[in-house]
C-alpha cells in the first residue's frame, strides 16, 4: 500500500512537471505553425529587412519594429543595468544585513506592480515632462526606455544581490587582510567573483524588457518608424502583435504570428545566454 | 482548513450558478469601439424593460465585429465602416445609427477649422507645422488609429488619398486618442463625434461644424454609418433587440449621446 502511494505521488508529480514543459512546447509549436508558412511564402529577407508595414496593401516588413525593439531594450539596459547593479553592490556590501533584508523585498515589490500601472504613470507623468523639456510627442523611445529601465530593476537587483552574497566571505577577508579598502575589495574581488551572476541578472532583465507589451504600447507612441532620435515614437515587436491582433485577418494575422516567431527566437537566444552565464558560475565554484 | 475550502467551493458554485442558473436568454454584441458605449447603454435600457434577457457588449473593433458575427462568437457584430469588406457579404446588415468623425485638437490650439485638403496634407506629412495652417509655430503631432480600425478606414476613405506619415502616433481606441490629444497641445487626431468632450476641441472641416445639426443636414462630410451585422435572417430575440434600437426610444438614446439616428 505504502509502495503504491509512493508510486502514485511520483506519477502525479511527473505529470505536473511535464505540464509546464508541454505548455511551452505547445505555444512554440502553435506560433511556429501559424507563423513559419507566412515567412517562407512572403520571403524571409523581405519580411525581416523591409521597412514597409502596410497590412492593407499586403506589405509586411517588420524591420522598423526589430530596430525599435532592440533600441528600447538597449535603452532600458542603459537606464536599468547601472542602477540595478550599483544598487545591488550598495545593498550587499555597504548596508548592514538586517537593513538589506528589509530593503530587498521592498524592491522586489516593484515587480508586483502591474505593467499597465507603469504605462499609466508613463503617459500621465513621464511623457508630458519629456514633451515639455525636450520636445517631440513625448510618447517616445526615451519614455519607453525609462519605464522599462525601472521595470527591470527588481530582476537585476535581486539576482545580482544573490550572486554577490554567494561569494564566500573568505575571499573578502583575504582582500581585507592585504590592506584593501571596502571599494577595492568590492571591485577587485567580489564583483569579479560574482561577474557571471551579475551578467545573468542583466540578461534576464533584457528578456523582460524585450517581452514587455502593455507598458510599451502606452508610452512608446507606436508609429512604425525607424527612430532617428530618442524622442521619436516607435513600435516594438510585441506592441505590433498586441495592437493589430484584434483587427487582423488572413495574411495580416499570419504576419503577426510571424512577428511572434521572430520574438520567440530572440527571447530563446537571450535566455540561453543567461543560462550559459549562470552555468559558468556553477562550474567555477 | 476544510471548512474554508468547503465555503469557498460553495461560494464559487453559487457565483457560477448565478450567471446561468435562471435560464435567461442571452445576446452578445461585439465590435466597433465607437458604438460600444451606445450599445452598452441601449443594452441596459433593454434589460430594464425585458428582465428575462441578458445582453453583453464587447469591444474589439469593427473587424472583430464582422469576424465574430461570422463565427458565431457574438450574435450581433457592430461595424462602423463606410464600405463593408468582402467578409461581411453573407451577413444581414442593418444601419442603426450614423456617426460623424471629428477632427480634434487640444483646446489650447487656436485653430478653429481646416479644409479637407489641409487635413489630408497634415496626415500625409506634407504640412508639419501649425503655422502653415494659421496657427502658432509648433510642430504638428499626428495621432491616428491602428491599421484595420473602422474609424481609420472610414476617415481615410472619406478624406481620400491618405498615406499616413510614418511618424504618426498610433493609439488603439477612440478613448486613447482622446487622452493623447487632451495631453498634447500640438496634436491632432480624429475620433467618433459621440466621444467629443471638454478635454478636446473639434475642428470645423471645410467651414462646417461637426455638430448633430450639420451632420443631419448633410453638410458635414466626415460621416459613416454604423452597422449591426447578423448571420442569417433577423428573427427572435435578435430581431426584437434591433427593433428596439430602431424604435423611437432607442434612436433617442443614440441621439442624446451624440450619435445620429439612422433615418
Amino acid at each position: 500500500m505504502k509502495l503504491f502511494g509512493e508510486k502514485a505521488v511520483r506519477r502525479i508529480l511527473m505529470v505536473t512537471a511535464f505540464s509546464a514543459l508541454s505548455g511551452l512546447l505547445l505555444i512554440a509549436l502553435f506560433i511556429l505553425n501559424e507563423g513559419l508558412p507566412f515567412i517562407f511564402k512572403y520571403g524571409i529577407k523581405e519580411f525581416l529587412f523591409s521597412s514597409d508595414w502596410y497590412p492593407h496593401l499586403g506589405k509586411f516588413g517588420i524591420y522598423p519594429m526589430i530596430v525599435a525593439s532592440l533600441w528600447v531594450t538597449l535603452g532600458a539596459m542603459i537606464v536599468g543595468a547601472p542602477l540595478g547593479v550599483f544598487g545591488a553592490i550598495f545593498l550587499s556590501e555597504y548596508t548592514p544585513r538586517p537593513v538589506m533584508k528589509i530593503i530587498k523585498p521592498t524592491i522586489e515589490l516593484l515587480a508586483a506592480i502591474p505593467s499597465v500601472v507603469y504605462g499609466f504613470i508613463g503617459v500621465m507623468v513621464l511623457a508630458p515632462i519629456i514633451r515639455a523639456n525636450f520636445g517631440g510627442p513625448g510618447l517616445s523611445l526615451l519614455a519607453a526606455s525609462i519605464i522599462l529601465g525601472i521595470m527591470i530593476l527588481p530582476t537585476v537587483i535581486s539576482i545580482s544581490i544573490d550572486s554577490i552574497l554567494a561569494v564566500p566571505q573568505s575571499y573578502r577577508e583575504g582582500s581585507y587582510a592585504l590592506g584593501a579598502t571596502t571599494w577595492q575589495t568590492t571591485h577587485m574581488v567580489t564583483i569579479k567573483a560574482s561577474k557571471s551572476g551579475i551578467i545573468a541578472s542583466i540578461i534576464l532583465g533584457l528578456g523582460r524588457a524585450i517581452g514587455e507589451t502593455m507598458a510599451v504600447i502606452m508610452v512608446a507612441g507606436n508609429s512604425v518608424n525607424i527612430p532617428n532620435t530618442p524622442l521619436d515614437s516607435v513600435r516594438t515587436l510585441t506592441a505590433n502583435i498586441a495592437l493589430e491582433m484584434s483587427y487582423a485577418t488572413g495574411m495580416h494575422r499570419q504576419a503577426l504570428f510571424a512577428t511572434g516567431v521572430v520574438l520567440l527566437i530572440v527571447i530563446i537566444i537571450l535566455n540561453s545566454l543567461a543560462s550559459v552565464a549562470i552555468r559558468k558560475r556553477m562550474v567555477k565554484r | 482548513m476544510k471548512k474554508i475550502m468547503l465555503m469557498s467551493f460553495v461560494l464559487i458554485a453559487a457565483l457560477l450558478m448565478g450567471g446561468c442558473g435562471k435560464g435567461k436568454a442571452s445576446l452578445t454584441l461585439a465590435g466597433s469601439t465607437a458604438f460600444q458605449p451606445f450599445a452598452e447603454k441601449l443594452a441596459d435600457q433593454y434589460m430594464n424593460i425585458n428582465p428575462d434577457i441578458s445582453v453583453t457588449v464587447q469591444g474589439g473593433g469593427s473587424a472583430v465585429g464582422i469576424q465574430s458575427a461570422n463565427s458565431g462568437a457574438a450574435q450581433i457584430g457592430m461595424a462602423d465602416l463606410v464600405v463593408l469588406p468582402a467578409e461581411a457579404e453573407g451577413l444581414t446588415a442593418t444601419v442603426v445609427a450614423k456617426d460623424g468623425i471629428a477632427i480634434v485638437v487640444n483646446p489650447a490650439n487656436k485653430i478653429s477649422g481646416l479644409t479637407t485638403e489641409q487635413v489630408r496634407d497634415i496626415f500625409n506629412g506634407k504640412i508639419t507645422n501649425w503655422k502653415d495652417v494659421g496657427g502658432i509655430n509648433a510642430p504638428i503631432t499626428v495621432v491616428s488609429r491602428e491599421a484595420g480600425s473602422g474609424t481609420r478606414s472610414s476617415f481615410e476613405e472619406i478624406v481620400g488619398n491618405i498615406n499616413l506619415k510614418r511618424d504618426a502616433l498610433i493609439q488603439d481606441s477612440n478613448g486613447t486618442i482622446r487622452e493623447t490629444v487632451a495631453n498634447d497641445a500640438n496634436s491632432v487626431g480624429y475620433l467618433s463625434h459621440g466621444l467629443i468632450n471638454e478635454k478636446i476641441k473639434a475642428l470645423k472641416v471645410d467651414d462646417q461644424e461637426c455638430s448633430t445639426e450639420a451632420i443631419i443636414a448633410g453638410n458635414y462630410k466626415l460621416v459613416r454609418p454604423i452597422f449591426l451585422l447578423v448571420k442569417g435572417n433577423l428573427e427572435g430575440e435578435i430581431k426584437k433587440f434591433i427593433d428596439y434600437i430602431l424604435s423611437d426610444e432607442g434612436q433617442n438614446t443614440i441621439k442624446a449621446d451624440g450619435l445620429l439616428p439612422a433615418k
